[in-house]
């Protein structure tokens, strides 16, 4: 082979993959570009005040997304909540006590709750969750937790609640396995030295484990806030779609990508859709922020450590 | 006492799981006949049809949808791997990171404003095309993994025997790590298969049979939703049994591939 045709190969192979790369950099580009180029109607005509708008008035052309941003960040943090302590439960169990033959078996499960699709959650959750919530759970919470204030109102099932609890189901999965990744990248000496002075392995686990991994499981955390944000087809069947603020979790609520979901094809007008485009804007840039801030945490713990560990 | 708790947390964590499983199989079991899965829907309220259009469609949508998706994924993944461990391939990597963030929703939508509006009307290739993009950082990722797990002596030997670089990647490097990529087209190919927000805007869904790009098609989730928020009990019935077939497809795909190897699907996924 001579030395003419193997610098063209390279050559040539070299601008192929470098083409797929920025292909994959111009689409990103491109998302940005049409998102901004849409809203652009809306943000002339509404400005910043389309954040902090209650109306949503498709016949008066009069649009406000607070009540979708508000519903967004508080079914999310409902989610948070319950998924939180059940994650980090689960990454500590499998990764510092669980016996070794169990171990593949369980992760495979929490996996698999990955692999279940948003509308099949959606489909659960509306035929099964729901009902479960308003006849056993929320007269419990009403009864002996109305003194919070966020119980009250009537008991419908479908609701912030009944979102929040889908969601945490749903972001269990991929909070568990960053945290895991998290938690082998923390030095083995760390843990070793913790039970050389005589901790016992949960103190062991809270000083050696948990508190080196915190960053790292701040980011995990943030992250599936990130994509408990972007969830639709769950939520859209279980929230409501009442485009208002209550302080109650029990009441209906109304999220970003839910409005979209179920007003776009049917938007009237360029102004509604505009409008809804820069809902979707809005929905971008906080997964971005939150995704983004979620990443340098989670890498200033697992940075050095080689690919294979983390498989 | 507190091992018991975090012990508790990952039993409680499974219990979903089972019920999810087991409600899907119950209530869609009854009603998975032979006629199901080769009839198109009936007209509203009358007994019987099924979701053939929907399976046909789906299949059809990922198929394109893979003809975008894994060549770029696979290139960038190669690019990350073998000429990018550098501040350039840092700035790729955070914008597959980006891109796998993004909201599926607003990938649909985008797609919907470069395909559909341009095009005029709602069509199978959108829909494909919405579903590739979001195929792309996730095979990317893994497969960029994947390759630097091929041990760097097996570059050098193929170099020093005289193969120049870029074969060396295709027919040394890749060669090796060819299970691996396999393994993770199969789990993004599963992840997407489920989606049903990009589709609304760009397949959009159809009551008849339609395989061609350039019209609108039914996919298997869209299908589902449309049916579980109807009114009628013969509607919720057929999404139940939808569901069965899609959550049958999407696990089998998944357990297969991750017995053969050690890969699941959250890798990338993050």
């Amino acid at each position: 082979m001579g030395i003419k045709s193997s610098f063209l190969g390279d050559a040539a192979f070299r601008s192929i993959v470098i083409t797929c790369a920025l292909a994959l950099v111009a689409i990103v580009g491109l998302v940005l570009f049409e998102l901004l180029s849409q809203s652009r109607l809306s943000m002339s005509k509404f400005g910043f005040k389309f954040l902090t708008k209650t109306i949503w008035d498709p016949v008066a052309e009069d649009f406000g997304a607070l009540p979708f941003i508000f519903g967004t960040l508080v079914s999310s943090l409902v989610a948070l909540v319950l998924a939180v302590p059940l994650s980090l439960g689960t990454a500590l169990f499998l990764t510092e006590i669980c016996p070794r033959r169990i171990r593949p078996v369980l992760s495979l499960l929490v996996e698999l709750l990955a692999a279940i699709p948003s509308v099949i959650y959606g489909l659960w959750g509306f035929f099964v969750m729901a009902p479960f919530l308003r006849v056993y759970v929320e007269p419990f919470l009403a009864r002996y937790f109305a003194w919070t204030g966020l119980f009250g109102g009537p008991k419908y099932g479908y609701g912030m609640l009944a979102a929040g609890a889908i969601l945490a189901i749903m972001i269990l999965p991929i909070i568990s396995s960053i945290t895991r990744e998290v938690i082998i990248a923390i030095p083995r000496q760390q843990r070793e030295a913790a039970l050389a002075l005589g901790a016992t392995q949960w103190e062991m686990l809270r000083m050696a484990v948990l508190r080196n991994a915190r960053a790292g499981i701040l980011g995990a955390v943030i992250l599936g806030l990130g994509r408990a944000f972007g969830e639709t087809m769950a939520v859209t069947m279980l929230i409501g779609n009442r485009p208002e603020i209550a302080k109650s979790l029990f009441a209906p609520g109304y999220s970003l990508a839910s409005v979209i979901a179920n007003e776009f094809t049917e938007a009237v007008g360029d102004v509604y859709l505009s409008a809804l485009m820069e809902g979707a804007l809005v929905l971008f840039a906080l997964t971005l922020i939150v995704n983004a801030l979620a990443r340098l945490l989670i890498w200033s713990i697992t940075r050095g450590t080689p690919a294979r560990a983390l498989a | 006492m507190a091992l018991g708790a975090i012990a508790l947390a990952a039993l409680i964590v499974t219990i979903p799981l089972f019920l999810i499983l087991g409600t899907v199989v119950y209530r869609g079991l009854p009603a998975l006949t032979w006629s199901f899965l080769t009839q198109i829907p009936k007209p509203v309220g009358e007994a019987g049809g099924g979701m053939a259009n929907a399976i046909g469609g789906s299949i059809m949508i990922l198929a394109m949808a893979s003809v975008i998706g894994v060549p770029l994924g696979v290139g960038a993944g190669v690019f990350l791997a073998e000429y990018g461990r550098n501040q350039w391939g840092n700035i790729v990597r955070f914008t597959a990171d980006v891109l796998n963030g993004v909201p599926s929703i607003v990938i649909g939508m985008t797609a919907w404003a470069l395909v559909v509006v341009t095009q005029r009307h709602f069509s199978l290739m959108a829909g494909s095309v919405a579903l590739g993009i979001m195929m792309i950082p996730t095979i990317s990722r893994t497969t960029e993994e994947v390759l630097l797990l091929v041990p760097q002596a097996i570059r050098e030997a193929a170099l020093g025997l005289g193969i120049p670089q870029w074969r060396t990647t295709l027919s040394v490097v890749i060669r090796t790590a060819r299970s691996g990529i396999v393994t993770s087209i199969m789990l993004a190919f599963a992840r997407v298969a489920g989606e049903t927000a990009p589709l609304m805007f760009t397949a959009f869904g159809n009551q008849y049979w339609n395989l061609k790009p350039d019209q609108p098609t039914a996919a298997l989730p869209l299908q589902i939703f449309s049916y579980a928020v109807m009114p009628q009990e013969q509607a919720h019935q057929q999404a139940w049994t939808g569901a069965l077939v899609l959550i049958a497809m999407i696990m089998f795909t998944i357990i297969v591939f991750r017995l053969i190897s050690s890969r699941g699907i959250m890798k990338g996924a993050s």
